[in-house]
């Protein structure tokens, strides 16, 4: 116990620096995730062929693949890629790397949320708004997302929390999170139990203040739904 | 909204590449700064930026390692890049990598150096320029202390044995399954789990180099021993990128001015007490 205690305090601190970076990169790729979600789910029921052949291969490809491939293919495969191409140095900055694929990565889940959510919403819906008069992309905006939103909130919620601990296989390009800096103490002392009990203990506070955050959002949608 | 909605989607794919390169501008200040000197071309004021980023694996001691109260990466290799930098007269940054990323990340260009008890062999060479070689080293078998039946190499007849990937610790490994001796290898991403598999007796032995074997067991006396003869005399160096001479030469010299001016030997005790 001692042996645990002593291990568990010490590194405690430089595990909540690397919680701190985790919360960093899951926050911005939530963020462009769910931006690039809302477009390509939206594009994935477009009338355009191109527009939605697009979309399709994207979420087919992302979630096709492993997010650690990804993860590699940016940090590791695009500078090598142009290197050989142009024969110009490309450095990309692990942490740069790390948004942008979980971005991409988070876009392909959070788009097929947006399509289902839409196209939970009843047809009825959209022929009375375009019956009052509205074109398409106003009865989308007006009426259908706003309906829709509410619908996929417990689905963003889980995208959210899995990319939270998904952020973890970026321990693999050095970059400095939760994982990566129990790694880091454990190469040093060989004290791997306190340490990764250390790192759950850690992610299961984050992932439960993101789950009752969500929990409260999704109450405070539905209290306007009876009212 | 066929149209608008693909124009929309590339607008946002592009939008939030350009705000997730600046959203992290504080992060990165030294990585675009270098950026910035490598493609503002001649530019004299940028030249003078360049700052060198070293990639490393800090699970490796006594040769790189987190501090564990000052949160940095230190070590034998970290003083004595730094040293050779000051004798060249570059600026260096120390990166944090996984040991197989290091080779890919300089062939990238996302790293300028490798310093992390890299050991030279032909195949790494192909890939990289290896610098001076700075350090000997070898080979070594350990195994659980108290394990009477493995005393050397032809004892691992049948056995299974832990290794770091990548290493060369995990090549020779290799070779001795081909030969028929170990019967099964297995392979873990640092060193510390390499061991941790070895006093749970999961694996009978684990090939690594003698120095970093020498550090685990300072740290945990009686838990591991080392048997047999070292396995092959090696050699480790810093590397470059292939081609890239001006740097390889700066970083020689440096290293030969080091050991000239006894800094290097004064490493040597401040790490390995010798």
């Amino acid at each position: 116990m001692q042996y645990y205690l002593q291990h568990l305090s010490a590194v405690f601190p430089s595990l909540l620096q690397g919680a701190v970076l985790t919360v960093e990169v899951t926050a911005l790729s939530v963020f462009f995730g769910t931006i690039i979600g809302l477009f390509v789910g939206m594009g994935r029921l477009a009338k355009n062929k191109l527009a939605k052949t697009i979309c399709a291969v994207y979420v087919d490809v992302i979630r096709g693949t492993p997010l650690l491939v990804q993860v590699f293919i940016i940090y590791f495969g695009v500078p090598n890629l142009v290197l050989q191409v142009t024969g110009n140095r490309f450095p990309i900055d692990p942490f740069i790397a790390a948004v942008l694929a979980c971005s991409i990565n988070s876009g392909a889940y959070v788009a097929e949320i947006f399509r289902a959510g839409i196209q939970s919403i009843e047809r009825g819906q959209m022929e009375a708004a375009r019956s009052l008069g509205m074109t398409n992309a106003q009865a989308m905006r007006y009426v259908i997302l706003p309906q829709a939103f509410r619908r996929v909130v417990p689905p963003l919620g889980n995208e959210f929390i899995a990319l939270m601990k998904d952020t973890s296989l970026l321990s693999a390009i050095g970059l400095e999170e939760l994982v990566r800096k129990g790694q880091l103490y454990t190469a040093t002392t060989f004290a791997s139990f306190p340490v990764y009990t250390g790192v759950a203990i850690i992610y299961l506070i984050m992932t439960m203040t993101v789950s009752r955050w969500v929990a409260y959002t999704e109450r405070r949608l539905s209290a306007g739904d009876h009212s | 909204m066929g149209k608008k909605a693909f124009k929309a989607v590339a607008l946002v794919l592009a939008l939030s590449f350009v705000l997730a390169l600046a959203g992290c501008g504080n992060n990165t200040a030294n990585t675009e700064q270098n950026t910035a000197a490598e493609q503002g071309e001649g530019g004299q004021a940028a030249a003078e930026k360049k700052v060198y980023l070293v990639g490393t694996e800090p699970s490796f001691p006594p040769f790189e390692f987190t501090d564990e109260k000052t949160q940095e990466i230190t070590g034998f290799d970290i003083d004595l890049i730094k040293e050779i930098a000051k004798e060249a007269g570059i600026e260096v940054q120390i990166q944090s990598l996984g040991f197989d990323g290091l080779v890919p990340a300089l062939q990238a260009g996302n790293i300028d150096i490798i310093m992390s008890g890299m050991t030279i062999n032909p195949e790494r060479a192909k890939e990289v320029d290896f610098g001076t070689p700075y350090f000997d080293a070898g080979l070594k078998i350990a195994v659980a202390a108290d394990n009477d039946s493995i005393k050397s190499v032809e004892d691992l007849k049948g056995k299974t044995v832990a290794v770091q990937i990548g290493t060369t610790g995990a090549e020779k490994a290799k070779e001795l399954k081909e030969q028929g001796i170990i019967k099964e290898i297995k392979t873990y991403n640092t060193v510390d789990v390499v061991f941790m598999e070895l006093i749970s007796g999961k694996v009978d032995a684990v090939i690594n180099d003698l120095p970093v074997n020498e550090a685990y067991m300072a740290k945990n006396p009686g838990k591991v021993k080392m048997v047999g003869e070292v396995l092959n005399g090696e050699q480790y160096g810093f590397a470059v990128a292939k081609g890239n001479k001006e740097l390889l030469e700066k970083l020689n010299a440096g290293l030969k001015k080091v050991k000239e001016n006894g800094k290097f030997d004064e490493l040597k005790v401040k790490y390995f007490g010798s």
